[in-house]
């Protein structure tokens, strides 16, 4: 979706479909998506379970399930198209050494009989080509950068002696091993404490810098959203409607379904009222969904929402939307009252920066 | 608010929790004391091994006390009490967990599952009002009475939070102590089950101890809140007091560390790092201090001194 400044783009995804065959059935869990990525940049992925964030990279990871499939569109990365990729020998091309990823739970994604040093020099072995002293220094060095300390007594030690936040630590220092050009995070804090979850964003904040990473968050927390990321997707029932700069997104957000995350944080809500909730569920993937997925959820929605899907509209060069609302002869709508005052509080901010 | 008359519900006092003996004695609860308020809902918040949940625990008696009392309507629950107080106490006062993926028992239908509770204390008088009360519990958390034929796996996640929700209140409870019941929701579903619990409320007239370590929920669905730190709470509060002026070096740190939905904001915070050695308790040990009305901070004299100076609070 559009050019960001001249900055480069490294990983594009064109006219992506994902479809999974269950018990019989065609799920369409991707439904034509068009994504860019940047080189250096930060950029998230949010939406509820289910809107088809965590497929998305498995689909640049080569790590969907078994009965999943691109049935349409490409995701071009170099000169490969991953998109093509079929064999395991294809995807370790990439998977690892040049995009790498950081799971959401660190409890259950390391080796329990290993040692955790032992563990990241595996990856550093069969990457770099490192071998013996070399490999070890090495694996110092990445655990010395995650900031754990004591690092050779630690290198010896097994994942239970670590607490939540060491082992994503670790899982970390595994990921970033290879030299990657992209990480992806997918939930890296959910399962972690506030104050940990605070230093672990920082940390990949750092090696960001360090190792001139481009980064790619998957999450539903839209704090963590605001600390990290450049970019913001919003992605929901497998589509992404809407795209654009975290400020643009967050305080000019113009897609109903943006308004309506942003209008169920308990921050814009107030005390002894009703928080603002989307009614409804989401859309039955198995079913072709017409018009806008969004549109029986949506307050807002015009009549053509339930027949035509909506096309991308340009909000600023960096910001674009799907939705009808920003079509010329569109009605005017008024925001819901509580983002009104967020959006002011937002524009304030820009203004005095 | 006018603390004096109101009606204390349940008192936790001078609460010591120990797990283990010997060598690996561990020391869960220290010294915790708190009121709740007839109809409020009371926050507890920590990090994950605070002792949050044990105190919970405690309370449901499913964790042994070694010191100290607990009282819910004047009376102690904890220690040897009569057989009838026993079953009022375990009819009134209930509990929501954190995951409803795993509280539910999978084997049951919604039916059981809700009426178990019904069942251990027989506390209906045929059939008719068993179904009648299951009816009306699940028709309370917003879901269908046809559901109760079903089993847990044909719900998603929110709607296996309501079913744990009506298990609750199908007992009648007074008092419901909601063990981070929204931490394992999607964003949408949070904002359903918040709203559900707060009408809840409002209509039976229930009192909550609402344990969570999210603090932008905490802030918006307490009126008062506690901060606890490896067994001990730092700091009590009304919680606009409490996020408005936190005191405890510990509090501020764990205020700071919450993302704000806000770019701006985020990018220019700093964070603050708690580190206990700064304390100088070896001399003199701190003790729970009302620094302003309503808002007590464990602290020292020399603490005292120094928070009333730097936050201008009055004497």
């Amino acid at each position: 979706m559009g050019d960001n400044n001249g900055k480069s783009r490294i990983l594009s995804i064109q006219n992506l479909i994902i479809k999974f065959k269950l018990r019989g059935q065609v799920l369409t869990a991707i439904r034509d998506i068009s994504l860019d990525l940047y080189k250096g940049e930060s950029l998230a992925i949010v939406g509820e379970s289910g809107s088809g964030k965590s497929v998305l990279v498995k689909s640049i990871m080569g790590l969907l399930d078994k009965n999943g499939y691109v049935d349409q569109g490409e995701i071009l990365y170099k000169d490969y198209d991953l998109a093509k990729f079929s064999t395991e020998k294809d995807w370790l091309k990439t998977r690892g050494r040049e995009i790498a990823m950081v799971t959401q739970d660190p409890m259950t994604s390391l080796n329990p009989l290993k040692s955790v040093g032992k563990q990241i020099e595996e990856c550093v072995v069969l990457h770099q080509g490192l071998k013996g002293k070399e490999a070890y220094k090495r694996t110092l060095k990445l655990l010395t950068d995650v900031g754990i300390h004591d690092v050779e007594k630690r290198y010896k030690q097994y994942p239970h002696e670590f607490s939540g936040g060491m082992r994503q630590r670790i899982v970390i220092a595994i990921a970033v091993a290879c030299n990657p050009k992209i990480l992806i995070c997918d939930e890296p804090t959910t399962a972690l404490d506030v104050t940990i979850q605070a230093q672990i964003l920082q940390l990949l904040k750092k090696l960001q810098e360090m190792y001139g990473l481009t980064t790619i968050y998957i999450t539903h927390d839209l704090g963590v959203v605001a600390k990290v990321a450049d970019r913001i997707a919003v992605m929901y029932a497998g589509d992404i409607i809407e795209v654009g700069k975290t400020h643009e997104v967050f305080f000019n957000g113009k897609h109903p379904y943006t308004w309506a995350l942003l209008s169920s944080l308990p921050q814009l809500g107030a005390k002894g009222e009703e928080l603002y909730s989307i009614k409804g569920t989401p859309p039955n993937l198995f079913k072709e969904i017409k018009g806008d997925a969004f549109a029986p959820r949506n307050p807002y929605a015009l009549n053509i929402d339930f027949v035509e899907r909506p096309p991308v509209f340009k909000v600023t060069d960096t910001h674009f939307a799907k939705t009808w609302l920003l079509h010329a002869d569109a009605p005017k709508v008024e925001l819901p009252k509580n983002l009104q005052g967020f959006f002011e509080e937002g524009r304030r901010y820009a203004h005095g920066e | 608010m006018h603390m004096g008359n109101r009606e204390v519900l349940l008192e936790v006092r001078n609460l010591d929790v120990i797990f283990g003996k010997g060598k690996s004695k561990y020391h869960a609860i220290k010294d915790v004391s708190f009121k709740i308020y007839k109809g409020e809902t009371f926050g507890l918040v920590g990090e994950s091994g605070s002792g949050k949940t044990t105190i919970g625990r405690s309370i449901m008696r499913i964790n042994e006390v070694n010191g100290g009392e607990i009282i819910f309507k004047g009376k102690p629950i904890n220690g040897k009490i009569p057989k009838n107080w026993d079953k009022e106490i375990t009819q009134k006062i209930q509990m929501i967990f954190q995951d409803p993926m795993a509280s539910l028992n999978e084997r049951a239908k919604v039916d059981y599952i809700i009426s178990e509770g019904l069942v251990n204390t027989k506390s209906y008088k045929n059939e008719a009002e068993r179904l009648e009360k299951v009816r009306n519990a699940l028709l309370e958390v917003g879901l269908l009475p046809e559901f109760s034929s079903r089993f847990p796996h044909e719900f998603s996640g929110g709607q296996r939070q309501r079913i744990g929700i009506a298990r609750a209140l199908v007992m009648n409870p007074e008092f419901i102590i909601a063990d981070e019941p929204i931490s394992a929701l999607d964003v949408s579903i949070r904002a359903q089950v918040l709203n559900l619990l707060s009408n809840l409320q409002k209509q039976n007239d229930l009192t909550y101890l609402f344990i969570a370590h999210d603090l932008s929920i905490v802030r918006f669905i307490t009126d008062r809140t506690a901060v606890i730190y490896k067994g001990e709470i730092v700091e009590l509060a009304e919680t606009e007091k409490l996020f408005a002026n936190p005191i405890h070096p510990y509090t501020r740190a764990l205020l700071s560390a919450v993302p704000e939905p806000n770019p701006y904001k985020e990018r220019t915070k700093t964070i603050e790092i708690y580190d206990p050695s700064h304390h100088n308790y070896d001399k003199e040990p701190p003790s729970f201090t009302e620094i302003e009305e309503g808002h007590f901070v464990l602290a020292n004299e020399e603490e005292i001194a120094r928070y009333r100076t730097t936050f201008k609070i009055g004497v």
